[in-house]
């Protein structure tokens, strides 16, 4: 079975963003960039699956400018075992991003797709669900644990009320939640053997994909600041503020 | 303008992340028809019904939607959806399960998690963890909306007398199957409709020590949330996380325990009305945020608090 992994580009986690001033975006000069982490645990997945022989091959797909191949050549060096650079816009919409994903999965055969469930920087949680549908596939989105057995996968999945196990045909579709796994660190003989495996640059075009959106983005602005209140010195002055001052016990 | 809504249930009782939904149809503008899919749910069809602003209940009563798979629910939203100018539905892990599949089925975008309603075609939603406030505008034939609560009021539940048209197509994908789930069973209210939430982070140190909190939590009404921190490190299931990939809370008090205030953290309650926070840190991010501050040991500050409240 070949796993398709696509991961992300995006800003750091521990890097706070702020607004541009003419509302157009964020900015993001000079921010440190890494692999969303939902994609890290995506990518460490797909390894673990091939460690236990239940996959031959791991191709990791980023969509975007071309910096994003440096993630590419992290997912390599941490054990994936091709990379396609996907080279267009950083920003596309999640619908065009599902479609470009879908071309791959026909064009290589794929038989998992394993994807964060969503990124840390549009928080939209919506490729991995749009591409089994594209793709007419099962999904079991915010996964916490994965079998693949008799040809199903096995997923349990964190749901608002707990956990719930869902069975699913193959090809399928899984995104991760933060508790699927614990990724590992790339050694550095892996980092440098990384340099030399394939990776290959498609475009949009080549795939036969429009990448429009019906969504455009009027503005991004910071959102209302919260300021610091007060410190109370007891617990005695803390239930008294609560009670006399904001009147919410 | 029609708008459909997406009733999110436990066969049982129509869930209020509903009610909020309803409200941003309001919003919106329009008639409103909440479909209800389920199995064994004609109760829950006649509480939508009831409430107020409803003008029409759709109940698709059958096994095949009894555990809301994503694969048939999307299917038989968009086997209907072309008669609405929306099809909305909470953010809730539901529908942020199946509504992209609607969305991507339909060949428009979808827009997640919105927060306020500017006009039928644009809305504003957080992105960067809260960080930032995109307004987006669509242009496509059908707008399918995931609603965040916290950002609209609950409709009233009574005042409402919807008919109630009964579908009768069954939309089975056999790609997947349910096999079963584990639900938390609590006697306290529920993290996201809570008026009083009390969470513990890193600072508690076990999940023994959550005890502490949960008397803090039977005086007061209150639901029990957690940080990132505490639910890796295994002192609490998952479905406690207060934060950016967990729940989003906006009570009327919260109360942050132990919690050192990351920025995944602060993007799930940062909405509330009152915050507390309780922390031997007193350089933690906590205190940016919070109205009351209180330096000092946890584990003589809580105990102390549930006395004496």
């Amino acid at each position: 079975m070949k796993i398709l992994v696509a991961i992300k580009r995006v800003v750091d986690a521990n890097v706070k963003v702020r607004v541009k001033a003419d509302n157009s975006g964020v900015d993001l000069t000079n921010a440190k960039m890494a692999v969303n982490p939902f994609c890290e645990i995506a990518i460490e997945e797909a390894i673990r699956l091939k460690e236990k022989g239940l996959a031959e091959e791991i191709i990791a797909v980023s969509i975007g400018e071309k910096a994003c191949q440096e993630q590419i050549r992290t997912a390599l060096a941490l054990g994936a075992d091709r990379g396609i650079h996907v080279e267009a816009a950083a920003d596309l919409q999640p619908l065009p991003v599902a479609r470009l994903l879908q071309k791959l999965v026909e064009k290589e055969g794929i038989g998992l797709v394993i994807l964060g469930k969503q990124s840390i920087d549009s928080d939209n949680n919506q490729v991995g669900q749009m591409l089994a549908a594209l793709g007419g596939m099962p999904q079991g989105t915010f996964a916490c644990k994965v079998d693949i057995a008799d040809g199903r996968a096995l997923v349990t999945r964190e749901v608002d009320g707990g956990e719930q196990t869902v069975s699913l045909t193959l090809p399928a579709v899984i995104t991760t939640d933060l508790r699927l796994n614990e990724p590992r660190y790339a050694s550095l003989p892996n980092i440098m053997k990384a340099k030399k495996k394939q990776l290959d640059t498609v475009t949009p075009e080549e795939l036969g994909v429009d990448i429009s959106s019906g969504l455009k983005v009027i503005a991004v602005e910071p959102p209302p600041s919260r300021s610091a209140g007060v410190k109370v010195a007891s617990v005695d002055e803390l239930i008294s503020k609560l009670k006399t001052e904001a009147k919410v016990i | 303008m029609s708008i459909l809504v997406i009733a999110e249930h436990d066969n049982a009782a129509l869930k209020p992340a509903t009610l909020n939904t309803i409200t941003a149809a309001k919003a919106i503008g329009g008639d409103i028809v909440v479909l209800v899919a389920g199995s064994n749910c004609a109760a829950v069809a006649s509480s939508a019904a009831a409430v107020a602003g409803v003008s029409k209940v759709l109940l698709a009563d059958h096994a095949v939607y009894a555990n809301q798979l994503p694969e048939n629910i999307s299917a038989l939203v968009v086997d209907i959806a072309g008669a609405y100018s929306h099809v909305l539905a909470p953010a809730t892990t539901t529908g942020k399960n199946f509504m992209p599949r609607v969305a991507a089925l339909l060949g428009v975008a979808q827009i997640s998690d919105i927060t306020a309603v500017k006009s039928a075609d644009t809305f504003v939603r957080p992105i960067y963890a809260g960080n930032a406030l995109a307004t987006v505008q669509s242009s496509d034939a059908v707008k399918v909306v995931t609603v965040r609560g916290t950002g609209f009021e609950e409709a009233a539940k009574e005042g409402g007398s919807a008919a109630i048209e009964t579908l009768s197509v069954v939309k089975e994908q056999h790609i997947a199957e349910f096999v079963s789930q584990q639900l938390t069973v609590s006697e306290r209210p529920e993290l996201t409709g809570a008026s009083i939430v009390i969470s513990g982070g890193r600072g508690m140190q076990n999940g023994d020590n959550f005890v502490l909190l949960e008397k803090v939590a039977d005086k007061l009404g209150a639901a029990i949330g957690a940080s990132r921190a505490a639910v890796d490190a295994g002192f609490v299931p998952n479905d406690m996380q207060v934060g950016q990939t967990g729940k989003i809370v906006a009570p009327d008090l919260y109360i942050a325990v132990g919690i050192s205030g990351a920025i995944q953290h602060l993007a799930g309650m940062k909405d509330s009305k009152v915050i507390v926070a309780i922390n031997k840190d007193e350089e933690a991010p906590i205190f940016q945020v919070a109205d009351y501050g209180l330096v000092a040991d946890l584990f003589q500050a809580v105990p102390e608090l549930a006395d004496k409240l």
